[in-house]
């Protein structure tokens, strides 16, 4: 869902959207500022990619926390994890430019081969751990244990299920080259649906992906795993 | 296409037009087209090795460049290489025949514990398109499955490529091991992958990043003739 037609317009920096509002097409998208209360400066901003904001949000109303901002990155910054340190850098100082000393960051490495972590270092900023946003769900640990077992599994989120036209199958062009598709996912053998709720909606989404992709599908329930951690840690700190 | 493109047979061009042809129709990934110009040319008597340099190998180049600049994009970019990889298919059998240039001898592969070969897989057509003999190790591939190549093959230059942050420090463990046994000067040794930098490149100790497959074939190049003339 968008709203105001200015949406998609690159020269908005930052939107704001009460949390019962998040669309997802809005997030893979547009750059996204949530705050339980616009008009005062917060204490802990968490800066984050889109992929995460509905989970984060969901952390933040289960555990009750407060003080707490979320500013989200367009999740198709996933496609080009070149260009997220140097968002995340702009996000960053933006937000000390208004005020806020606690912020954080809640990116994965992301492909960006450990350029984020000199950017967090830089900044004086802290980095969720982690190589991929699957791994902090699945938990470290268990995802590495994995890795060799799991070599050929695509790993999808709740919200790369539910965005898997837009993000994966459109955003590699498979809407318009379907005999790419082999060249792309030729090495897998599976793919593997880290579900974060229990939705049979997006169980059937997952498994539609994986079908299109002619790839297995396996499910394996992670809630929000080590995500959860980090959002309270800051809360409780 | 316009109906006006339509029209054009390619049979009906010249070389010069025909060459202009498929540099177009590289870039827009047909490869039907491709293979009908690779043959028109070689019916016309062109040597195999002119028709891969001046109409496949120079348009793979302009499709290259316009990645690197943000026009073309990975789709149109493996479009045009399986255009290419067709008309290479024709080519290569004439070009071990007719005793083509060889610039030197390539082993590549991906890293253990990646599965991701796209970039690989470009670099080791451009390689060939380039008059290198390359030697796919493939995807997933141990140090020794290096080594092991590279001592068979009599190989000049050591390819390795990751896709993923987790792989990537893999690239050092091979290093190191042809460091071990005494044998890494032996070897050009370069990289590359998404999340790869030149300065992760120098510090796990190999020869050059290489941001991309015409990078790849570049430096390459410029280390063989290195190598001759220090020889």
């Amino acid at each position: 869902m968008r709203r105001g037609g200015a949406r998609r317009d690159r020269t908005v920096e930052s939107i704001t959207l009460p949390s019962d509002d998040l669309a997802d097409d809005v997030l893979v998208e547009c750059p996204v500022s949530i705050s339980s209360n616009p008009k005062s400066v917060p204490r802990t901003l968490l800066i984050a990619c889109g992929a995460l904001a509905r989970e984060i949000l969901a952390i933040i109303e289960i555990n009750g926390l407060s003080g707490m901002a979320l500013e989200c990155l367009p999740a198709t910054l996933h496609n080009h994890p070149e260009r997220i340190p140097e968002a995340v850098r702009e996000k960053v100082r933006a937000a000390r430019a208004r005020g806020i000393e606690d912020v954080h960051v809640v990116y994965a490495d992301c492909g960006t081969g450990g350029s984020l972590d000199r950017v967090c270092e830089e900044e004086g900023v802290t980095r969720i751990a982690g190589p991929h946003c699957y791994a902090f769900f699945d938990g470290l640990d268990a995802f590495a244990s994995r890795s060799e077992e799991e070599i050929g599994a695509l790993f999808l989120t709740d919200f790369f299920a539910r965005q898997f036209d837009a993000l994966l199958w459109k955003g590699l062009g498979l809407d318009r080259h379907p005999e790419l598709r082999d060249m792309y996912f030729g090495n897998y053998d599976r793919v593997v649906h880290l579900a974060q709720t229990d939705d049979p909606v997006l169980d059937d989404k997952a498994r539609a992906a994986a079908a299109r992709l002619g790839l297995r599908y396996v499910r394996r329930k992670t809630g929000y795993g080590e995500l959860a951690d980090f959002v309270t840690r800051f809360a409780l700190a | 296409m316009s109906d006006e493109e339509d029209d054009i047979v390619l049979s009906e061009l010249s070389n010069e037009e025909l060459v202009q042809q498929m540099h177009d129709d590289l870039y827009d990934g047909l490869k039907d087209e491709i293979l009908e110009g690779v043959n028109i040319l070689l019916g016309r008597g062109w040597q195999p090795y002119q028709v891969l340099t001046e109409a496949l190998v120079e348009g793979m180049r302009i499709v290259g460049i316009d990645f690197r600049d943000g026009i073309l994009f990975v789709p149109e970019v493996l479009l045009a290489a399986n255009a290419m990889k067709g008309g290479m298919g024709i080519l290569k059998p004439l070009l071990a025949e007719t005793g083509a240039p060889k610039q030197g001898k390539m082993v590549i592969g991906t890293v253990k514990g990646d599965i991701h070969d796209i970039g690989k897989n470009l670099v080791s057509m451009m390689m060939e398109g380039a008059g290198f003999e390359v030697v796919d190790l493939g995807i997933n591939n141990p140090a020794e499955n290096y080594l092991e190549a590279l001592e068979k093959e009599d190989a000049d230059i050591l390819g390795m490529s990751a896709l993923l942050t987790t792989t990537m420090p893999y690239m050092k463990v091979v290093i190191d091991e042809l460091k071990a046994k005494g044998i890494r000067e032996n070897y050009v040794v370069l990289v590359g992958g998404a999340p790869l930098n030149e300065e992760f490149g120098k510090a796990i100790g190999a020869d050059a990043y290489c941001r991309d497959a015409a990078v790849a074939v570049e430096t390459a190049k410029e280390y063989m003739a290195q190598r001759l003339h220090n020889q």
